[in-house]
Protein backbone atom coordinates (compact mmCIF):
# COMPACT_ATOMS: atom_id res chain seq x y z
CA UNK A 1 0.00 0.00 0.00
CA UNK A 2 1.31 3.45 -0.22
CA UNK A 3 0.41 6.40 2.22
CA UNK A 4 -2.48 8.56 2.22
CA UNK A 5 -2.36 12.22 1.28
CA UNK A 6 -0.59 14.92 3.42
CA UNK A 7 0.43 18.32 3.65
CA UNK A 8 4.37 18.49 3.30
CA UNK A 9 6.81 21.21 4.69
CA UNK A 10 10.27 21.18 4.71
CA UNK A 11 11.29 24.25 7.44
CA UNK A 12 14.64 25.98 7.31
CA UNK A 13 14.40 26.76 11.01
CA UNK A 14 13.48 25.57 14.38
CA UNK A 15 11.11 28.13 14.56
CA UNK A 16 9.69 27.90 11.58
CA UNK A 17 9.11 24.05 12.02
CA UNK A 18 7.52 24.57 15.66
CA UNK A 19 5.12 27.24 14.15
CA UNK A 20 4.15 24.91 11.26
CA UNK A 21 3.13 22.31 13.77
CA UNK A 22 1.15 24.71 16.23
CA UNK A 23 -2.26 24.09 16.11
CA UNK A 24 -2.63 20.50 13.77
CA UNK A 25 -2.81 18.01 16.20
CA UNK A 26 -2.96 15.78 13.51
CA UNK A 27 0.93 16.40 11.98
CA UNK A 28 3.79 14.66 12.29
CA UNK A 29 7.54 15.44 12.25
CA UNK A 30 9.54 13.36 10.26
CA UNK A 31 13.11 12.93 11.13
CA UNK A 32 14.65 9.76 9.43
CA UNK A 33 11.31 7.88 8.69
CA UNK A 34 12.64 4.45 9.48
CA UNK A 35 9.75 3.99 11.78
CA UNK A 36 7.79 6.51 10.25
CA UNK A 37 7.07 5.51 6.93
CA UNK A 38 6.69 1.89 7.13
CA UNK A 39 3.64 3.01 9.69
CA UNK A 40 2.46 5.65 6.94
CA UNK A 41 2.87 2.97 3.83
CA UNK A 42 0.66 0.29 6.00
CA UNK A 43 -1.60 3.17 6.47
CA UNK A 44 -1.62 2.80 10.16
CA UNK A 45 -1.24 6.50 10.80
CA UNK A 46 -2.38 9.00 8.31
CA UNK A 47 -1.57 12.67 9.42
CA UNK A 48 -2.47 15.75 7.41
CA UNK A 49 0.79 17.00 7.80
CA UNK A 50 4.36 15.82 7.82
CA UNK A 51 6.92 18.67 9.06
CA UNK A 52 10.40 17.31 7.74
CA UNK A 53 13.29 18.31 10.00
CA UNK A 54 15.67 17.05 8.06
CA UNK A 55 17.33 20.30 6.46
CA UNK A 56 17.28 21.89 10.28
CA UNK A 57 20.54 23.73 10.76
CA UNK A 58 22.63 22.77 13.72
CA UNK A 59 20.96 19.66 14.91
CA UNK A 60 23.52 16.44 13.92
CA UNK A 61 25.83 17.41 16.13
CA UNK A 62 27.16 14.41 18.80
CA UNK A 63 28.81 16.15 21.94
CA UNK A 64 30.76 14.57 24.32
CA UNK A 65 32.09 15.65 27.46
CA UNK A 66 33.32 13.86 31.13
CA UNK A 67 29.52 14.54 32.03
CA UNK A 68 28.14 12.44 29.68
CA UNK A 69 26.87 12.23 25.80
CA UNK A 70 24.45 15.11 23.98
CA UNK A 71 23.32 14.17 20.37
CA UNK A 72 21.48 16.19 17.86
CA UNK A 73 17.96 15.12 16.78
CA UNK A 74 19.30 14.72 13.42
CA UNK A 75 22.38 12.77 14.56
CA UNK A 76 22.25 9.17 12.68
CA UNK A 77 22.68 6.00 14.27
CA UNK A 78 25.41 4.77 12.22
CA UNK A 79 27.32 8.26 12.95
CA UNK A 80 26.99 8.20 17.08
CA UNK A 81 27.78 4.01 16.57
CA UNK A 82 31.28 5.35 14.90
CA UNK A 83 32.06 8.08 17.73
CA UNK A 84 35.13 6.43 19.56
CA UNK A 85 34.20 9.42 21.88
CA UNK A 86 30.49 8.45 22.86
CA UNK A 87 31.86 4.96 23.42
CA UNK A 88 34.70 5.89 25.59
CA UNK A 89 32.14 8.25 27.92
CA UNK A 90 29.04 6.07 27.65
CA UNK A 91 29.76 2.18 26.42
CA UNK A 92 26.11 1.36 26.58
CA UNK A 93 25.08 3.72 24.31
CA UNK A 94 27.64 2.07 21.64
CA UNK A 95 27.03 -1.55 22.44
CA UNK A 96 22.98 -1.35 21.87
CA UNK A 97 23.04 0.75 18.79
CA UNK A 98 25.08 -1.76 17.38
CA UNK A 99 21.66 -3.99 17.83
CA UNK A 100 19.50 -1.42 16.35
CA UNK A 101 18.43 -2.47 12.61
CA UNK A 102 21.30 -3.13 9.92
CA UNK A 103 23.65 -0.66 9.13
CA UNK A 104 21.36 0.64 6.22
CA UNK A 105 18.89 1.83 8.64
CA UNK A 106 21.14 2.97 10.52
CA UNK A 107 22.16 5.14 7.89
CA UNK A 108 19.18 6.92 7.96
CA UNK A 109 17.74 6.81 11.27
CA UNK A 110 18.01 9.16 14.06
CA UNK A 111 18.73 7.91 17.54
CA UNK A 112 16.61 10.92 19.03
CA UNK A 113 13.76 10.08 16.84
CA UNK A 114 14.03 6.58 18.29
CA UNK A 115 14.02 8.18 21.63
CA UNK A 116 10.29 9.81 20.97
CA UNK A 117 9.04 6.86 18.94
CA UNK A 118 8.68 5.21 22.36
CA UNK A 119 8.89 1.46 21.21
CA UNK A 120 9.07 -0.79 24.13
CA UNK A 121 10.97 -3.55 21.21
CA UNK A 122 13.86 -0.63 20.97
CA UNK A 123 17.09 -0.31 22.42
CA UNK A 124 17.89 3.19 23.15
CA UNK A 125 14.88 4.04 25.13
CA UNK A 126 15.88 1.65 27.46
CA UNK A 127 18.96 2.29 27.78
CA UNK A 128 17.64 6.13 28.25
CA UNK A 129 16.12 5.30 30.96
CA UNK A 130 18.23 3.15 32.63
CA UNK A 131 21.00 5.76 32.22
CA UNK A 132 18.64 8.32 33.92
CA UNK A 133 18.89 10.71 31.03
CA UNK A 134 17.06 13.01 29.11
CA UNK A 135 15.68 14.46 25.85
CA UNK A 136 15.21 18.28 25.28
CA UNK A 137 12.35 19.53 23.41
CA UNK A 138 11.49 22.89 21.96
CA UNK A 139 7.68 23.88 21.58
CA UNK A 140 5.73 27.22 21.02
CA UNK A 141 6.53 27.92 24.94
CA UNK A 142 10.53 27.45 24.59
CA UNK A 143 12.78 24.88 25.60
CA UNK A 144 12.08 21.90 28.45
CA UNK A 145 13.54 19.10 29.44
CA UNK A 146 12.22 15.60 29.95
CA UNK A 147 13.70 13.20 32.37
CA UNK A 148 13.57 9.66 30.91
CA UNK A 149 11.51 8.55 34.07
CA UNK A 150 8.64 11.25 32.63
CA UNK A 151 9.42 10.12 28.82
CA UNK A 152 8.10 7.31 28.11
CA UNK A 153 3.53 7.08 29.32
CA UNK A 154 2.46 4.22 27.13
CA UNK A 155 3.16 1.63 24.17
CA UNK A 156 4.30 3.87 21.53
CA UNK A 157 3.52 6.84 23.69
CA UNK A 158 6.18 9.65 24.73
CA UNK A 159 4.95 12.62 26.73
CA UNK A 160 6.09 15.07 24.14
CA UNK A 161 3.32 17.58 23.12
CA UNK A 162 1.97 17.18 19.60
CA UNK A 163 3.40 21.03 18.67
CA UNK A 164 7.62 20.07 20.14
CA UNK A 165 10.35 18.97 18.45
CA UNK A 166 12.86 16.99 20.14
CA UNK A 167 16.57 18.74 19.65
CA UNK A 168 18.81 16.95 21.86
CA UNK A 169 19.22 13.50 23.93
CA UNK A 170 21.47 13.59 26.95
CA UNK A 171 22.78 10.42 28.13
CA UNK A 172 25.08 10.90 31.35
CA UNK A 173 28.77 9.22 31.85
CA UNK A 174 28.61 6.03 34.03
CA UNK A 175 28.91 6.52 37.96
CA UNK A 176 32.25 5.69 39.88
CA UNK A 177 32.88 2.26 39.80
CA UNK A 178 29.95 1.14 37.93
CA UNK A 179 30.09 -1.34 34.70
CA UNK A 180 27.40 -2.12 31.62
CA UNK A 181 26.82 -5.26 29.77
CA UNK A 182 24.27 -5.32 26.93
CA UNK A 183 22.90 -8.39 25.20
CA UNK A 184 19.66 -9.22 23.23
CA UNK A 185 18.10 -11.82 21.57
CA UNK A 186 16.80 -12.09 18.15
CA UNK A 187 14.95 -14.42 15.14
CA UNK A 188 18.04 -12.68 13.29
CA UNK A 189 20.47 -10.33 13.42
CA UNK A 190 19.27 -6.49 13.08
CA UNK A 191 15.95 -7.67 13.74
CA UNK A 192 13.84 -6.42 16.66
CA UNK A 193 14.51 -8.07 19.50
CA UNK A 194 12.66 -10.40 21.71
CA UNK A 195 14.25 -10.14 24.90
CA UNK A 196 17.05 -7.57 25.27
CA UNK A 197 18.48 -6.96 28.82
CA UNK A 198 21.16 -3.96 29.41
CA UNK A 199 22.93 -3.92 33.20
CA UNK A 200 24.84 -1.52 35.60
CA UNK A 201 26.30 -2.77 38.59
CA UNK A 202 28.22 -0.43 40.43
CA UNK A 203 30.41 -1.56 43.09
CA UNK A 204 31.60 0.13 46.93
CA UNK A 205 34.59 1.15 47.72
CA UNK A 206 35.77 -2.48 48.75
CA UNK A 207 34.39 -4.20 45.80
CA UNK A 208 31.30 -5.22 47.00
CA UNK A 209 27.89 -4.60 44.65
CA UNK A 210 26.39 -1.78 45.89
CA UNK A 211 23.57 -0.82 43.24
CA UNK A 212 22.53 -2.77 40.63
CA UNK A 213 19.50 -2.19 37.96
CA UNK A 214 18.93 -3.87 34.38
CA UNK A 215 16.34 -2.46 31.29
CA UNK A 216 14.74 -4.62 29.74
CA UNK A 217 13.15 -4.53 26.63
CA UNK A 218 10.44 -6.29 24.65
CA UNK A 219 9.67 -7.53 28.21
CA UNK A 220 6.51 -5.28 28.76
CA UNK A 221 4.80 -2.42 26.97
CA UNK A 222 6.58 0.18 27.89
CA UNK A 223 10.46 0.56 28.18
CA UNK A 224 10.82 -0.92 31.64
CA UNK A 225 13.90 -0.27 34.17
CA UNK A 226 14.30 -2.65 37.41
CA UNK A 227 16.25 -2.03 40.23
CA UNK A 228 17.84 -5.77 41.31
CA UNK A 229 20.39 -4.01 44.33
CA UNK A 230 18.00 -6.33 46.82
CA UNK A 231 18.95 -9.72 45.79
CA UNK A 232 22.13 -9.39 44.74
CA UNK A 233 23.58 -6.96 47.69
CA UNK A 234 24.91 -9.90 49.18
CA UNK A 235 26.69 -10.55 46.36
CA UNK A 236 26.45 -12.07 42.50
CA UNK A 237 25.66 -16.05 42.88
CA UNK A 238 23.76 -18.21 40.84
CA UNK A 239 21.36 -18.57 43.66
CA UNK A 240 21.06 -14.17 43.81
CA UNK A 241 20.95 -14.27 39.98
CA UNK A 242 17.87 -16.54 39.86
CA UNK A 243 16.24 -14.66 42.76
CA UNK A 244 16.54 -11.09 40.75
CA UNK A 245 15.32 -11.93 37.63
CA UNK A 246 12.54 -13.41 39.61
CA UNK A 247 12.39 -9.56 41.21
CA UNK A 248 12.35 -8.29 37.56
CA UNK A 249 9.45 -10.71 36.49
CA UNK A 250 7.25 -9.11 38.96
CA UNK A 251 7.68 -6.12 37.79
CA UNK A 252 7.72 -7.34 33.81
CA UNK A 253 4.58 -8.11 31.41
CA UNK A 254 6.10 -10.11 28.51
CA UNK A 255 3.03 -10.88 26.33
CA UNK A 256 2.99 -13.63 22.96
CA UNK A 257 2.96 -12.36 19.67
CA UNK A 258 4.17 -14.32 16.26
CA UNK A 259 7.57 -13.82 17.13
CA UNK A 260 8.40 -15.58 20.73
CA UNK A 261 5.48 -16.85 23.78
CA UNK A 262 4.99 -14.84 26.93
CA UNK A 263 6.67 -17.78 28.38
CA UNK A 264 9.73 -17.87 26.18
CA UNK A 265 9.94 -14.13 26.57
CA UNK A 266 10.05 -14.81 30.51
CA UNK A 267 12.91 -17.38 30.38
CA UNK A 268 14.68 -14.96 28.07
CA UNK A 269 14.59 -12.15 30.57
CA UNK A 270 15.43 -15.04 33.43
CA UNK A 271 18.49 -16.40 31.25
CA UNK A 272 19.25 -12.77 30.04
CA UNK A 273 19.22 -11.25 33.90
CA UNK A 274 22.01 -13.65 34.87
CA UNK A 275 24.08 -13.39 31.99
CA UNK A 276 23.89 -9.96 31.63
CA UNK A 277 24.29 -8.92 35.34
CA UNK A 278 27.34 -10.91 35.56
CA UNK A 279 29.17 -9.44 32.35
CA UNK A 280 28.04 -6.09 33.89
CA UNK A 281 29.84 -7.33 37.53
CA UNK A 282 33.11 -8.34 35.93
CA UNK A 283 32.85 -4.89 33.68
CA UNK A 284 32.62 -3.10 36.90
CA UNK A 285 35.35 -4.92 38.97
CA UNK A 286 37.91 -4.50 36.10
CA UNK A 287 37.31 -0.89 35.95
CA UNK A 288 37.45 -0.76 39.76
CA UNK A 289 40.78 -3.25 39.23
CA UNK A 290 42.10 -0.69 37.07
CA UNK A 291 41.71 2.64 38.65
CA UNK A 292 43.02 1.73 41.98
CA UNK A 293 45.41 0.73 39.82
CA UNK A 294 46.10 4.14 38.67
CA UNK B 1 -11.23 15.07 -8.26
CA UNK B 2 -7.89 14.84 -6.36
CA UNK B 3 -6.62 18.62 -5.56
CA UNK B 4 -3.62 16.65 -4.02
CA UNK B 5 -1.24 19.34 -4.17
CA UNK B 6 2.23 18.52 -6.68
CA UNK B 7 6.02 19.56 -5.52
CA UNK B 8 8.35 20.49 -8.43
CA UNK B 9 11.82 19.08 -7.20
CA UNK B 10 14.93 18.66 -8.54
CA UNK B 11 16.24 14.67 -8.58
CA UNK B 12 19.72 14.42 -9.01
CA UNK B 13 20.44 10.72 -10.04
CA UNK B 14 23.35 9.11 -11.55
CA UNK B 15 24.87 13.00 -12.41
CA UNK B 16 21.85 14.02 -14.39
CA UNK B 17 19.39 16.21 -12.84
CA UNK B 18 15.90 15.18 -13.45
CA UNK B 19 12.81 17.91 -12.95
CA UNK B 20 9.30 15.95 -11.63
CA UNK B 21 6.56 16.64 -10.49
CA UNK B 22 5.47 14.48 -7.43
CA UNK B 23 2.62 14.74 -4.78
CA UNK B 24 4.59 14.44 -1.06
CA UNK B 25 3.76 11.11 -0.77
CA UNK B 26 5.57 9.81 -3.35
CA UNK B 27 8.16 7.52 -2.50
CA UNK B 28 11.48 8.18 -3.75
CA UNK B 29 11.63 4.55 -4.49
CA UNK B 30 8.24 5.12 -6.52
CA UNK B 31 9.18 8.27 -8.40
CA UNK B 32 12.81 6.32 -9.54
CA UNK B 33 10.70 3.59 -11.40
CA UNK B 34 7.80 5.22 -12.32
CA UNK B 35 8.91 8.96 -12.83
CA UNK B 36 11.99 8.66 -14.36
CA UNK B 37 11.73 5.02 -15.82
CA UNK B 38 14.20 3.86 -13.81
CA UNK B 39 13.39 0.45 -13.07
CA UNK B 40 16.57 -1.09 -11.64
CA UNK B 41 15.75 0.34 -8.89
CA UNK B 42 13.38 -2.92 -7.43
CA UNK B 43 10.89 -3.24 -4.82
CA UNK B 44 9.87 -6.04 -2.32
CA UNK B 45 8.43 -5.42 0.90
CA UNK B 46 7.95 -1.41 1.02
CA UNK B 47 8.83 -1.49 4.81
CA UNK B 48 12.76 -1.52 4.89
CA UNK B 49 13.22 -4.76 5.28
CA UNK B 50 14.21 -6.90 2.35
CA UNK B 51 16.59 -4.31 0.89
CA UNK B 52 15.76 -4.39 -2.85
CA UNK B 53 15.40 -1.03 -2.98
CA UNK B 54 18.76 0.20 -1.51
CA UNK B 55 20.18 2.86 -3.10
CA UNK B 56 23.12 5.40 -2.31
CA UNK B 57 22.46 8.81 -1.37
CA UNK B 58 25.35 10.96 -1.06
CA UNK B 59 27.40 7.78 -1.06
CA UNK B 60 25.58 6.34 1.55
CA UNK B 61 23.25 3.08 1.45
CA UNK B 62 19.96 4.12 2.16
CA UNK B 63 16.26 2.48 1.46
CA UNK B 64 14.76 4.16 -1.42
CA UNK B 65 11.18 3.17 0.08
CA UNK B 66 11.51 4.77 3.62
CA UNK B 67 12.20 8.01 2.02
CA UNK B 68 10.31 10.25 0.12
CA UNK B 69 11.01 12.07 -3.26
CA UNK B 70 10.38 15.24 -1.76
CA UNK B 71 12.97 14.66 0.89
CA UNK B 72 15.87 13.43 -1.46
CA UNK B 73 16.36 16.72 -3.68
CA UNK B 74 19.23 18.12 -2.09
CA UNK B 75 20.64 15.10 -2.18
CA UNK B 76 22.92 13.48 -5.25
CA UNK B 77 21.39 9.39 -5.88
CA UNK B 78 23.17 6.70 -7.38
CA UNK B 79 21.04 3.61 -8.58
CA UNK B 80 22.24 0.27 -9.74
CA UNK B 81 22.36 1.77 -13.33
CA UNK B 82 24.86 4.58 -12.21
CA UNK B 83 27.40 1.72 -11.24
CA UNK B 84 28.38 0.71 -14.38
CA UNK B 85 32.06 2.39 -15.47
CA UNK B 86 31.89 5.22 -17.87
CA UNK B 87 32.51 3.31 -20.93
CA UNK B 88 29.56 1.10 -20.34
CA UNK B 89 31.22 -1.99 -19.37
CA UNK B 90 30.29 -3.54 -15.69
CA UNK B 91 31.64 -1.94 -12.79
CA UNK B 92 34.29 -4.13 -10.09
CA UNK B 93 30.24 -5.31 -7.99
CA UNK B 94 28.65 -6.37 -11.33
CA UNK B 95 31.59 -8.38 -12.53
CA UNK B 96 32.36 -9.84 -9.30
CA UNK B 97 28.39 -11.10 -9.20
CA UNK B 98 28.69 -12.18 -12.37
CA UNK B 99 32.04 -14.22 -12.00
CA UNK B 100 30.90 -15.89 -8.86
CA UNK B 101 27.32 -16.28 -10.04
CA UNK B 102 25.99 -14.16 -7.16
CA UNK B 103 22.38 -14.19 -8.64
CA UNK B 104 19.82 -16.29 -9.75
CA UNK B 105 16.18 -14.12 -10.06
CA UNK B 106 17.99 -11.19 -9.92
CA UNK B 107 15.07 -9.55 -8.04
CA UNK B 108 17.32 -8.83 -5.27
CA UNK B 109 20.63 -7.98 -7.18
CA UNK B 110 20.31 -3.83 -7.47
CA UNK B 111 20.28 -3.83 -3.48
CA UNK B 112 22.88 -5.79 -3.25
CA UNK B 113 25.40 -4.20 -5.80
CA UNK B 114 24.66 -0.56 -4.47
CA UNK B 115 25.34 -1.55 -0.97
CA UNK B 116 28.29 -3.56 -1.21
CA UNK B 117 29.52 -0.95 -3.66
CA UNK B 118 29.39 1.32 -0.80
CA UNK B 119 30.40 -1.40 1.74
CA UNK B 120 34.24 -2.21 -0.01
CA UNK B 121 34.68 1.33 -0.20
CA UNK B 122 34.83 2.05 3.43
CA UNK B 123 36.01 -1.77 3.98
CA UNK B 124 38.43 -2.59 1.19
CA UNK B 125 39.53 -5.65 1.89
CA UNK B 126 36.42 -7.55 4.05
CA UNK B 127 37.46 -11.27 4.95
CA UNK B 128 34.39 -13.39 4.39
CA UNK B 129 32.44 -12.41 8.28
CA UNK B 130 32.74 -8.76 7.19
CA UNK B 131 31.27 -9.48 3.87
CA UNK B 132 28.55 -11.68 5.51
CA UNK B 133 27.86 -8.56 7.82
CA UNK B 134 27.89 -6.21 4.84
CA UNK B 135 25.02 -7.99 3.29
CA UNK B 136 23.07 -8.55 6.45
CA UNK B 137 20.12 -6.42 5.58
CA UNK B 138 19.24 -7.91 2.36
CA UNK B 139 17.32 -10.83 1.32
CA UNK B 140 17.60 -12.95 -1.21
CA UNK B 141 15.01 -15.80 -1.75
CA UNK B 142 17.16 -17.75 -4.47
CA UNK B 143 21.14 -18.23 -3.72
CA UNK B 144 21.57 -19.01 -0.24
CA UNK B 145 23.95 -16.48 -0.08
CA UNK B 146 27.39 -18.19 -0.39
CA UNK B 147 27.72 -16.88 -3.81
CA UNK B 148 27.05 -13.27 -2.88
CA UNK B 149 29.61 -13.32 -0.14
CA UNK B 150 32.16 -14.75 -2.60
CA UNK B 151 31.51 -11.84 -4.96
CA UNK B 152 31.90 -9.15 -1.96
CA UNK B 153 35.38 -10.44 -1.32
CA UNK B 154 36.01 -10.68 -5.34
CA UNK B 155 34.57 -7.14 -5.98
CA UNK B 156 36.75 -5.84 -3.15
CA UNK B 157 39.81 -7.50 -5.35
CA UNK B 158 38.52 -6.30 -8.89
CA UNK B 159 37.72 -2.63 -7.36
CA UNK B 160 41.51 -2.43 -6.18
CA UNK B 161 42.91 -3.40 -8.93
CA UNK B 162 40.75 -1.20 -11.14
CA UNK B 163 42.05 2.20 -8.91
CA UNK B 164 45.55 0.92 -9.14
CA UNK B 165 45.16 0.85 -12.77
CA UNK B 166 43.93 4.49 -12.21
CA UNK B 167 46.23 5.47 -10.45
CA UNK B 168 48.92 4.75 -12.92
C1 LIG C 1 13.83 -3.05 8.94
C2 LIG C 1 13.92 -2.19 10.16
C3 LIG C 1 14.44 -2.72 11.32
C4 LIG C 1 14.54 -1.94 12.46
N1 LIG C 1 15.05 -2.52 13.58
C5 LIG C 1 15.17 -1.78 14.70
C6 LIG C 1 15.70 -2.35 15.90
O1 LIG C 1 16.13 -3.50 15.94
N2 LIG C 1 15.75 -1.54 17.00
C7 LIG C 1 15.31 -0.24 16.98
O2 LIG C 1 15.39 0.43 17.99
N3 LIG C 1 14.81 0.30 15.88
C8 LIG C 1 14.73 -0.42 14.74
N4 LIG C 1 14.21 0.17 13.62
C9 LIG C 1 13.71 1.58 13.70
C10 LIG C 1 14.84 2.61 13.56
O3 LIG C 1 15.71 2.55 14.65
C11 LIG C 1 14.32 4.05 13.45
O4 LIG C 1 15.38 4.79 12.97
C12 LIG C 1 13.91 4.76 14.71
O5 LIG C 1 12.99 3.99 15.41
C13 LIG C 1 13.18 6.08 14.43
O6 LIG C 1 14.06 7.08 14.04
P1 LIG C 1 13.74 7.95 12.75
O7 LIG C 1 14.69 9.08 12.76
O8 LIG C 1 13.75 7.08 11.57
O9 LIG C 1 12.28 8.53 13.08
P2 LIG C 1 10.98 8.69 12.18
O10 LIG C 1 10.61 7.40 11.57
O11 LIG C 1 11.14 9.85 11.28
O12 LIG C 1 9.94 9.07 13.31
C14 LIG C 1 9.46 8.14 14.26
C15 LIG C 1 8.44 8.83 15.16
O13 LIG C 1 9.09 9.77 16.01
C16 LIG C 1 8.65 11.11 15.74
N5 LIG C 1 9.86 11.94 15.73
C17 LIG C 1 11.06 11.62 15.15
N6 LIG C 1 11.97 12.58 15.42
C18 LIG C 1 11.34 13.52 16.17
C19 LIG C 1 11.77 14.74 16.79
N7 LIG C 1 13.03 15.17 16.67
N8 LIG C 1 10.86 15.44 17.51
C20 LIG C 1 9.59 14.99 17.65
N9 LIG C 1 9.13 13.85 17.10
C21 LIG C 1 10.00 13.11 16.38
C22 LIG C 1 7.95 11.04 14.40
O14 LIG C 1 6.94 12.02 14.30
C23 LIG C 1 7.39 9.64 14.41
O15 LIG C 1 6.20 9.59 15.13
C24 LIG C 1 14.10 -0.59 12.45
C25 LIG C 1 13.58 -0.05 11.29
C26 LIG C 1 13.47 -0.83 10.15
C27 LIG C 1 12.88 -0.23 8.91
S1 LIG D 1 11.42 -2.55 -0.76
FE1 LIG D 1 12.59 -1.22 0.44
S2 LIG D 1 13.46 -2.56 1.86
FE2 LIG D 1 12.09 -3.89 0.83
S1 LIG E 1 18.65 -13.87 -6.86
FE1 LIG E 1 16.55 -14.22 -6.60
S2 LIG E 1 16.14 -13.13 -4.76
FE2 LIG E 1 18.26 -13.02 -4.90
Amino acid sequence: MKPAPFDYVRPRTLDEAVQALAGRPEAKVLAGGQSLVPLLSMRLAAPSLLVDINALPDLDHVRVDETGVRIGALARHARVLADPEVRRVQPLVSLALANVAHPTIRNRGTTVGSLVHADAAAEMPMVLRLLEGSVDVAGPSGRRTIEAADLYVGPLESSLHHDEIAVEAFFPTLPARTGVAFEEISRRHGDYAMCGVAALVTLDGGGAVSRVRAGYLSASDVPAVVDLTEPLAGGITPASLEQAAAVALTQLDPETDIHATAAYRAHLVEVLTARVVTAAYQNASEHTHQSTQE
Amino acid sequence: MSTEQLHRIRLQVNGVAHEVEVPARRLLSDALRHDLGLTGTHVGCEHGVCGACTILVDGTPMRSCLMFAVSAADSELTTVEGLANADGTLGPVQQAFRECHGLQCGFCTPGFLTTITAGIKENPSPSEDEAREMIAGNLCRCTGYQNIVKAVCRAAELAATHSGEADQ
